[in-house]
C-alpha cells in the first residue's frame, strides 16, 4: 500500500542544512501494525509527517495505492489525506469552542456529508469509542484519556486506510494510555494500518513490526509476526 | 463543504471572541449609521427647500435688467442697461400667449407719515396684477385698483407692521397719507404673507407703478413679475421674454429672466451634491472599520494556527480554509453593516419626531451603498489574513500544544 523509495527531507535552518530523513525505503502493507521508534532528532516524526502527507520530501518517490504522491499539488494532497489518512496527536488536538460529537464530526463537515447521514456515523463512532456519555462535553470538560478517544473516533470516521499516530500517549498516565492503545489496535484488527511513532520501548513492542530509527535513516526493520 | 456548515463555522469561531466581535460590530455599525444619519439630514434638507419653494408657486419667472453672465449667481442689483426696461416693455409681454399676467415693479424708499407718526418705509410700486401673481390675501380692503399701467392714482396699500405702526388700533383704510412729497389714501391692508425672496411685505407700502415713477422720477423699472399660464409655459414663456425685449431693446439681449423652477433646479443639484459629498466622508469610517477587521482577523489566524494545522491534517484543502476565514471578515461586516442600518433609521426616526419640519429620511441609494461598501470592505480586507491561513504550513502550525 505505501512505498516509499529513496525518499529524502532536508530542513534549511539558518545557513545549516539538516538532513531529517536520508534515503528511506519503506514498504507497508493493508492492515499492518507498526511502530517507529528512536532518540530525539531521529526522523521519525518527519517520517511520519511525510508518510501523511503532511510534509512535501525534497526527493524521493512515495507511492500510496500504486499512485505516485510525493509531487501532488496541495489540494490533491488534501484529498488523499481525507479520504486514505487518519492522524492521532499526542496533544490531542480538538478544537476547543466544539463538543466532542462535533469534533468527530468535523471531518464529515468539511468534506460536506450532509447533516443527517453525518448524525448517524457520529453516533456509530461515539459508541465504538466508548465516549457517548461525553458527548455533549467540550474537550476542556474532559479528561486526558476521553480527549484522545474523541481525536481516535475523529480520526476513524472517515473510514481511512492507515492510522498515523505521533506519541498517542504521551500526555496520558498509564491507565488511560492502555485504553488508548487498546482502542488503536482494535481499528487495527479491523484492517486499518497503524504508526505510532514512540519513545517507550513498551509501548513500542506491542506492534508486530517495529521499526527503528537513528540520524534520519532506517537502522533496524524486525517483523515480529507469525 | 456546504455553505450552511461554513457559515455555521464561522459564526461559531466568531462567537468564542464575543468582546473582539462587539468591538468589531461596533466600529462597522458606527460607520453605516453615519451614512445613514448624515444622507437622511442632507436629503432631508434638500427636500425641506424644494417645498418651501415649491409653496411660493413655480409658474414664476422674473425678468431683471442687465444681462447676467454667471450662472447660479444673482443678477446685478442694477444692470449696466443701455436701455430701460419700461412699463410699456411689460405690456408687450402679455402678447404672448404662454403668459397669463404680468405685474412690473419699482422699489424706493420715502418717509411715511400719518398725522403725527413718521417712518421710513420701502415703497413698491405694481400693479393690480401684483396681488395674483405673488398670492397675496388682504386682510382689510382691497388691493390697487385695476388700472392702466400707466394710470398714477393717490391709492396705497399697506403691510400689517406699518399700519400698527402709523395707525395703532385705528382703521387704517379711507385715511390719508403722506408717501414722500405725496398724498394717498390707503384701500388696503395686506395680510401676512412672510418673507418670501426677499420681499417682506408687513413692512412695505404698494402704490400704483406710474405713481411710484412720478414719486421717485425714474422711467425705468427695478424688476418685471411673471406669472406663465402653467407650469409645462415656463419654457416657452422665458424664450417668449427674451424675443420680445430684444425686439424692443434694437436687438440687444440686455435683460435676464430667472425662472423659478430653475432656481429651484440649482438648489436641488447643490442639496444632492452636498449630501453625496457627506456620504463620501461617512463612508471612509467604512473603509477604517475593514481595515479593522484585516487586523482582528490577522490576530484571529496568528492565535488559531493549531486549529488551522488541524482542518490541514483532516484534509481541507488550502481554498477550503480560506473560504472558513474569508467568511468571518465578511459575516463580522455584514452584521456591523445591518446593526449600523437599523442604528441610523432609529437616530432618523427620532430626528423626524425632534424636527418634524425636515423631512428626514435616508435614500434607499444610501443605505444600499453604504451596505455594499462595507460589504466590500469586509471582502477586500478580509482576503489577506484568509490567505495567510490557507497557506499556513501544518507541521510548524501542528508542532504547538
Amino acid at each position: 500500500m505505501i512505498e516509499l523509495a529513496k525518499l529524502c527531507r532536508i530542513f534549511v535552518v539558518g545557513d545549516q542544512r539538516v538532513h531529517a530523513l536520508r534515503d528511506v525505503d519503506l514498504t507497508i502493507e493493508r492492515g499492518e501494525y507498526l511502530s517507529l521508534m528512536g532518540p530525539s532528532g531521529s526522523g521519525k516524526s518527519t517520517l511520519l509527517n511525510a508518510i501523511g502527507l503532511l510534509d512535501r520530501p525534497t526527493s524521493g518517490s512515495y507511492r500510496l495505492d500504486g499512485h505516485e504522491v510525493a509531487t501532488l499539488d496541495e489540494e490533491e494532497r488534501a484529498r488523499v489525506r481525507r479520504e486514505t489518512i487518519g492522524f492521532v496527536f499526542q496533544f490531542f488536538h480538538l478544537i476547543p469552542r466544539l463538543s466532542a460529537r462535533e469534533n468527530v464530526e468535523l471531518p464529515l463537515v468539511l468534506a460536506g456529508v450532509d447533516s443527517g447521514t453525518r448524525r448517524k456515523k457520529v453516533v456509530g463512532a461515539l459508541e465504538a469509542a466508548g465516549i457517548t456519555d461525553r458527548a455533549g462535553h467540550r474537550p476542556d470538560q474532559l479528561s486526558g484519556g476521553q480527549r484522545q478517544r474523541v481525536a481516535i473516533a475523529r480520526a476513524l470516521i472517515l473510514e481511512p486506510e492507515i492510522i498515523l499516530a505521533d506519541e498517542p500517549t504521551g500526555n496520558l498516565d498509564r491507565a488511560s494510555g492502555l485504553e488508548v492503545l487498546e482502542l488503536i489496535e482494535k481499528s487495527n484488527a479491523n484492517g486499518i494500518a497503524v504508526i505510532i511513532v514512540t519513545h517507550d520501548p513498551e509501548i513500542g513492542r506491542r506492534a508486530r513490526r517495529r521499526v527503528r530509527m537513528d540520524d534520519g535513516a532506517i537502522v533496524a526493520d524486525v517483523d515480529g509476526s507469525g | 463543504m456546504q455553505l450552511r456548515d461554513i457559515l455555521r463555522y464561522a459564526l461559531r469561531a466568531l462567537g468564542a471572541h464575543r468582546l473582539r466581535c462587539v468591538l468589531m460590530l461596533v466600529a462597522m455599525g458606527i460607520g453605516v449609521a453615519s451614512v445613514v444619519l448624515l444622507t437622511a439630514l442632507g436629503d432631508g434638507a434638500r427636500r425641506f427647500v424644494l417645498d418651501e419653494f415649491a409653496a411660493l408657486g413655480t409658474n414664476l419667472l422674473i425678468v431683471v435688467p442687465g444681462r447676467s453672465e454667471t450662472t447660479g449667481a444673482a443678477p446685478p442689483l442694477m444692470g449696466e442697461t443701455p436701455r430701460d426696461l419700461t412699463i410699456d416693455d411689460a405690456v408687450a409681454l402679455l402678447r404672448n400667449t404662454s403668459i397669463a399676467r404680468i405685474a412690473p415693479i419699482n422699489v424706493g424708499a420715502a418717509a411715511v407719515s400719518f398725522g403725527a407718526r413718521e417712518r421710513e418705509a420701502t415703497i413698491i410700486g405694481s400693479t393690480h396684477d401684483f396681488l395674483h401673481v405673488r398670492n397675496l390675501t388682504m386682510r382689510r380692503g382691497s388691493f390697487l385698483p385695476p388700472l392702466e399701467p400707466d394710470r398714477a392714482a393717490a391709492v396705497c396699500v399697506l403691510g400689517e407692521t406699518i399700519r400698527a405702526e402709523l395707525f395703532g388700533a385705528r382703521e387704517a383704510v379711507g385715511e390719508q397719507l403722506r408717501v414722500g412729497d405725496r398724498r394717498f389714501r390707503v384701500v388696503g391692508v395686506v395680510g401676512s404673507s412672510g418673507e418670501s425672496i426677499g420681499l417682506d411685505l408687513d413692512e412695505m407700502v404698494v402704490i400704483p407703478i406710474a405713481s411710484a415713477q412720478q414719486l421717485f422720477d425714474t422711467s425705468s423699472l427695478f424688476r418685471i413679475m411673471i406669472e406663465a399660464r402653467r407650469r409645462e409655459d415656463l419654457p416657452r414663456a422665458e424664450q417668449a421674454i427674451l424675443a420680445t425685449i430684444r425686439a424692443r431693446h434694437d436687438g440687444e439681449d440686455d435683460v435676464t429672466v430667472i425662472r423659478q423652477d430653475s432656481v429651484l433646479g440649482t438648489f436641488d443639484k447643490i442639496l444632492r451634491a452636498l449630501t453625496f459629498a457627506v456620504a463620501g466622508i461617512a463612508a471612509i469610517s467604512l473603509i477604517v472599520a475593514g481595515i479593522l477587521i484585516q487586523n482582528v482577523m490577522l490576530v484571529a489566524v496568528s492565535q488559531r494556527t493549531t486549529e488551522i494545522g488541524l482542518l490541514k491534517a483532516l484534509g481541507a484543502p488550502p481554498r477550503r480554509i480560506l473560504a472558513i476565514f474569508l467568511t468571518e471578515a465578511v459575516a463580522l461586516a455584514a452584521v456591523g453593516a445591518s446593526c449600523g442600518v437599523l442604528v441610523g433609521e432609529a437616530c432618523v426616526f427620532a430626528m423626524r419626531a425632534a424636527f418634524p419640519r425636515i423631512p428626514a429620511a435616508a435614500p434607499w441609494w444610501a443605505i444600499g451603498a453604504a451596505l455594499v461598501v462595507a460589504i466590500g470592505a469586509g471582502v477586500v480586507f478580509g482576503i489577506l489574513p484568509a490567505r495567510r491561513a490557507a497557506r499556513l504550513d501544518p507541521v510548524q502550525a501542528l508542532a504547538r500544544r
